[in-house]
């Protein structure tokens, strides 16, 4: 049997996190095929024929679709199951909403959220916020996992041939309608595949002064913005900037937190990073346990030093 | 319109939790336990809504074991009506926990299921999802606002990168983010009034549920990251940085 991923497309086409979903799939040892979903997406379906690792790609295209409704897709999961032994997703709010209804439709104990496939029926995944990891086993026959993208790489978008193969789509529940989406305009990287994250903590103080302390350096970084969550609570960052257990998980090569105090929630989502920094004028915050660099310093004397430093070189 | 809440009972936000000895589950003796937050957010929702006139029963409803009367009875002093607790031997995993709640469903025949988009033990994010396709309703999750009307749910929810509004047919699942609200403080009087309220307690065996599980081989702490260093000034970052090669 072969193992089937969900791909996840936004305005681009197929997104990095489901080619991180491919390299876990292919670590099941069968052949992998990849399901493309949407509205009008020949040409991504197409185009995905190219990725490497992938022998086949199934399209299925329906306006049912077109916003990826777990009540839409669930049932063509259901449908093409039998033909698999497992189904596999990024742990992202899009894999996160549909793989567990259509788990319960096929009435399997999925595993969410795996950082490590040991063999092809035993996952590591975090619990607790990260502070501890669980080895689950999952009952022989279909499996469904979700995989957290930033702990396997991406494989290439091209290189690959795939066999392409069109799908009758299944029909339209009816039973929920997409209003719309606001994603907020990025003019820099995306937080969850950027090189480098900066991050501030409510200390910045108010919107104004999250915006005009962090974005300066991380214009000259090429640096996604993160926040923690005291900071959105506070209204100075976008509710998408959140960083953690229950905001984005990031693992950037390099990861700056200013004026974080480090909250096991804040850190879950950080661990994975190759580079921690910590600024804190508190030498005794929890964040400097984690980091490889510390400074204990005002940020607001760090920031305006590093920048110039940086743009000197 | 009712609306019934579930809830879990989890290790406190503020604990740091600790592998067991047999490495089987985490350390839970001794150990301060709560109403998942966002689970208290979920109950938080489904008061305002009955307070605003919207809703005219809220029921909070635990899949666990006995010692999940506390967390109902703090439910009931937020404001739900009644509570009921399915009594298991043991935590229960989503798909057995979202297979009781279904029954309860049946049984209660609500408009709207409210509960936290995940719980911070196991951090799965899936029991909502779940129950929505056993139910076979709609489902809308990570929610940070909840609107009500003509029979249907207009929802804003939390993606990546954003945010999505759907629309909902009810009855609906609903899973809630912390963005939801600011769950209130219980007052002693509400305390008080709250022990007035029925708990039912149904045995786990009244259920005919079964559902296949995951085997937990070991639970243990992740590997530490190594000791970091303190630095003295923007330079000698500048030149660690530049040394491990993560500049840009
Ligand atoms: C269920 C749940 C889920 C959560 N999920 C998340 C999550 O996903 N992500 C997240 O981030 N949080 C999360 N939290 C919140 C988390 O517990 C912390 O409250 C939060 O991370 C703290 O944010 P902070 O570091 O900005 O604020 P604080 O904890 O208040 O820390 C502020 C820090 O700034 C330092 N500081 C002050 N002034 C300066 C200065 N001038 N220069 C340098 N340093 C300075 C202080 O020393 C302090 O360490 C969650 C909480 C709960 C209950």
């Amino acid at each position: 049997m072969s193992v089937l991923v969900i791909a996840e497309l936004d305005s681009h086409g197929i997104k990095a996190a489901t080619r991180s979903a491919i390299c876990a799939a292919s670590q099941l040892g069968e052949d992998v095929h990849l399901l493309v979903t949407g509205n009008d997406v020949a040409g991504i379906a197409l185009e995905a024929t190219k990725i490497a690792g992938v022998s086949k790609v199934l399209h299925a295209d329906a306006l049912a679709y077109a916003h990826g409704l777990a009540e839409n897709l669930a049932p063509l999961l259901v449908q093409l199951a039998v033909n698999y032994s497992a189904l596999v997703a990024a742990a992202t709010s899009f894999g996160k909403n549909v793989l567990p209804r259509a788990a319960a439709l096929l009435d399997v104990a999925m595993v969410s959220e795996v950082i490590q496939i040991i063999n092809a029926t035993t996952f590591v995944r975090p619990m607790y916020a990260g502070n501890i990891n669980a080895t689950v086993v999952a009952p022989a026959g279909l499996r469904i996992l979700t995989i957290r993208p930033t702990v396997f790489e991406a494989v290439a978008a091209t290189g690959g041939a795939a066999a392409l193969e069109t799908l009758t789509a299944t029909a339209e529940s009816g039973q929920t309608t997409w209003l719309s989406r606001d994603l907020v305009q990025l003019d820099r990287p995306e937080l969850a595949t950027a090189r480098v994250v900066i991050s501030g903590g409510r200390s910045l103080g108010s919107a104004e002064g999250f915006k005009s302390t962090l974005t300066p350096l991380a214009d000259v970084l090429g640096a996604a913005i993160g926040a923690t969550r005291a900071a959105v609570d506070a209204g100075m960052a976008p509710n998408d900037s959140q960083v953690g257990q229950t905001g984005t998980v990031v693992a950037p090569e390099l990861y700056m937190a200013f004026g974080v105090s480090g909250a096991a929630q804040h850190v879950g989502g950080i661990k994975d990073s190759k580079v921690i920094v910590a600024v804190n004028i508190d030498a005794d915050a929890p964040i400097f346990q984690v980091a490889d660099y510390g400074l204990v310093a005002d940020l607001f004397t760090v920031i305006p030093e590093l920048e110039a430093a940086l743009k000197a070189e | 319109m009712k609306i019934l809440v579930s809830i879990k009972r989890v290790v406190d936000y503020q604990i740091r939790p600790r592998p067991a000895q047999d490495g089987l589950d985490v350390e839970l003796t001794n150990v301060k336990m709560s109403i998942n937050p966002f689970d208290e957010n979920a109950v938080e929702g489904a008061v305002r809504l009955k307070e605003a006139g919207v809703a005219s029963e809220v029921v909070v409803v635990a899949v666990g074991t006995a010692a999940n009367q506390d967390v109902l009875r703090h439910a009931l002093a937020m404001g739900a009506d009644r509570a009921i607790l399915i009594e298991t031997p043991a935590v229960v995993q989503p798909l057995t926990a979202a297979k009781y709640l279904q029954a309860i469903v049946q049984r209660e025949a609500p408009d709207l299921v409210l509960t936290g988009k995940q719980a911070i033990d196991d951090d799965a994010a899936e029991t909502a999802q779940m129950l929505a396709g056993l139910l076979n309703w709609p489902q809308a999750m990570f929610a940070s606002s909840i609107q009500l009307a003509d029979g249907r749910a207009t929802v804003v929810r939390e993606i990546d990168g954003g945010q999505e509004t759907l629309s909902l047919q009810l009855p609906a699942v609903i899973s809630v983010d912390l963005r939801l609200n600011e769950p209130r403080f219980i007052k002693l009087p509400a305390l008080m009034m709250a022990k007035k309220k029925p708990i039912e307690t149904l045995p786990a065996a009244d259920f005919s549920v079964s559902a296949p599980v995951l085997t937990v081989l070991q639970i243990a702490e992740p590997p530490a990251r190594k000791p970091g260093k303190i630095l003295n000034n923007v330079a000698e970052l500048v030149a660690a940085l530049r040394a491990e090669k993560v500049l840009p």
